[in-house]
């Protein structure tokens, strides 16, 4: 034990002495929740429409004008024709094209129906597909209107839905990633600062010196994750103080169960950090690899996109994605204030895999060379 | 301690292999307690990979050695306890000071608080460093560097010392230094197991073993090479054996 006591506090002296370190380890949990939690939304506040009315009748501007009465649309009506309408829409400066044929008047009090064309910029698929459920909406809206008008019939839609939002009532998007991006710091602490540390001590040579010395492989790893590992747990606190008082994310659940996971959670990346560093001769080496599984993780975890809409072996991918474990953890215990009993699968899950991530990061290190 | 008492190091037919090439071929020596013993050879010759054999960070692919009268293949942590190394490259942590450096050897050596403590006196007393115990020691010599090397690596109070080309580098007045250094070491019992480049160095040994592609081709005091092979220098002797 007084072995590893040793290297702890040796770690901790290099940690805190480097320029950079102590800067990049609060710097990031700061930056990442500030910048992504605001950036990385989902919400598509704002669209400009380009209508192109070729009716000019009193129908059509009433459509007009329920486009131009919603917060959401900004509308363009002076535009000339179809071409220069295209023209906005290629060079991204409108995301949608509604046009209204000549004749809509008419042809809808005559023949009861009309065709309108709408035309969606879905480059951003899911952006694309939100806007032109907005605009339908507009759509359908006024075609009830002109239904009571027409027919003199107070007609309503014959099924009404009410709603409500459970767990996240006002859809704030910060409420949803803010403990995504949690796990993303807890992340990247663990995997790559310890992937880059054993490696920066082949790179020293210094490895070939503790090599010679009696210490057990055990020990050195051990000595090597702990301050690491400590070093993450301060950085979560950090995090869900920022969430609970920048964000205003709510804590329902016990922060005993985000710890206890988060703790198994770390010794599980710093292990797989511990066997890319084993494999790895540089820092660079190590730090291209760290970075294909993090990417790999990331998006596959359902922090930016919903695993449920993954293709089924997506799906089956993330039960061995230990970032998608915990963020599934971490958001049921934050936002539905889930006990140990709801998380219990993860928790065993994630417990099997850090036994098995150290003892392959033991079984790799080689004390010869 | 076995039945060969003085005879520290014991090596019979050492065989190291990398797939086809042979490293070392059917290396036998022994060195006695308390000696200097020089291991020469040209680049490549095979002096590092046997002496990485001798420190347990390889393994051999046949022969018998102990080191300490520990067996390589079965007590090699044994042997550490009983062995210091310092390396071709350089092993002290730079962004440490001196003594984060003897501390932390010491502590990983199991040494006491107090031992570390004395050791590290003692040591830097030896080296006339005992006013730099707290800088950081990227901000020192490559020649004091070196020195230091050389006491982390006896902080354990080791029974033989390996030094892989200690004095890469180094300037003659600090070399001159280094070897005072060895010489109080040696002469309170350290055994001193050396690699080196430089011929003069070869002088001060005990004994020499020379080696070339991975055999040794001779091997007796310095005194004694000189005067088989006809020659009035080391650098003589050297050179004539690694020409055929």
């Amino acid at each position: 034990m007084r072995t590893i006591g040793y290297i702890i506090q040796k770690e901790f002296i290099q940690i805190f002495r480097d320029r950079f370190m102590p800067k990049i380890i609060f710097a990031v949990p700061l930056f990442q929740l500030l910048l992504l939690s605001y950036a990385a939304t989902f919400e598509i506040k704002q669209t400009r429409i380009v209508i192109l009315d070729n009716d000019r009748s009193v129908e059509s501007r009433r459509l007009v004008s329920l486009f131009q009465g919603s917060s959401f649309f900004s509308s363009l009506t002076d535009v000339e024709g179809i071409e220069e309408a295209e023209k906005l829409i290629n060079t991204r400066r409108v995301h949608q094209i509604l046009t209204i044929p000549r004749g809509f008047e008419r042809k809808m009090i005559v023949e009861k129906s009309v065709t309108l064309q709408l035309i969606t910029d879905a480059v951003d698929g899911s952006a694309g597909s939100i806007r032109s459920a907005y605009a339908q909406s507009i759509i359908q809206r006024y075609s009830m209107l002109i239904n009571t008008r027409v027919t003199g019939l107070n007609i309503t839609q014959p099924i009404v839905a009410t709603w409500s939002f459970w767990y996240n009532p006002e859809l704030q998007y910060t409420t949803f990633m803010v403990p995504g991006i949690l796990v993303l710091l807890v992340t990247i602490i663990g995997l790559f600062l310890t992937g880059i540390n054993l490696v920066r001590e082949k790179e020293m040579g210094t490895i070939e010196q503790i090599n010679v010395t009696p210490i057990k492989k055990i020990q050195f790893i051990a000595g090597k994750l702990i301050p690491f590992w400590i070093i993450g747990l301060v950085e979560l606190t950090f995090g869900l103080i920022l969430a609970r008082l920048v964000f205003d994310v709510p804590i329902l659940g016990n922060p005993a169960i985000i710890y206890l996971v988060a703790g198994i959670y770390l010794v599980l990346i710093m292990g797989i950090g511990l066997i890319i560093s084993t494999v790895s001769d540089t820092q660079q080496q190590s730090m291209f690899i760290s970075w294909f599984f993090l990417v790999l993780f990331i998006l596959m975890s359902g922090l930016f996109t919903p695993a449920e809409s993954m293709p089924a072996w997506a799906q089956i991918f993330n039960k061995i994605n230990p970032i998608a474990y915990f963020i599934q953890v971490i958001r049921l215990v934050m936002l539905k204030g889930s006990g140990l009993a709801d998380v219990s699968v993860q928790l065993i899950s994630l417990s099997v895999y850090a036994f098995a991530s150290i003892v392959i990061a033991v079984h790799h290190y080689k004390k010869t060379v | 301690m076995p039945a060969s008492q003085n005879k520290i190091i014991v090596v019979e037919n050492l065989v190291k292999k990398f797939g086809n090439f042979i490293a070392n071929d059917h290396l036998s020596f022994d060195v006695s307690k308390g000696e200097i013993f020089g291991f020469l050879g040209a680049n490549g010759a095979g002096k590092t990979t046997a002496m990485k054999i001798l420190c347990g960070l390889s393994h051999p692919t046949s022969g018998k050695v102990t080191v300490a009268g520990y067996d390589i293949y079965t007590q090699t942590e044994k042997i550490k306890r009983s062995i210091g190394y310092m390396s071709q490259k350089f092993s002290l942590y730079e962004d440490l000071t001196v003594y984060e450096n003897f501390r932390f050897y010491g502590g990983i050596y199991g040494l006491s608080r107090s031992e570390i403590h004395s050791q590290t006196e003692i040591l830097l007393s030896q080296l006339d460093l005992s006013d730099y115990k707290n800088r950081v020691i990227k901000t020192l010599p490559l020649g004091w560097k070196q020195k230091l090397a050389f006491s982390v690596a006896i902080i354990h109070k080791p029974a033989i010392v390996f030094l892989d080309e200690p004095t890469g580098g180094v300037d003659p007045i600090t070399r001159r230094q280094f070897w005072d250094l060895i010489y109080k070491n040696a002469y309170q019992g350290l055994t001193v197991f050396i690699t080196t480049h430089y011929m003069d160095e070869a002088e001060y040994c005990n004994r020499l073993s020379i080696m070339v592609d991975g055999k040794i081709k001779a091997l007796d005091t310095p005194a004694a090479l000189k005067n088989r092979f006809g020659c009035a220098t080391m650098q003589e002797v050297f050179l004539e054996l690694a020409r055929n």
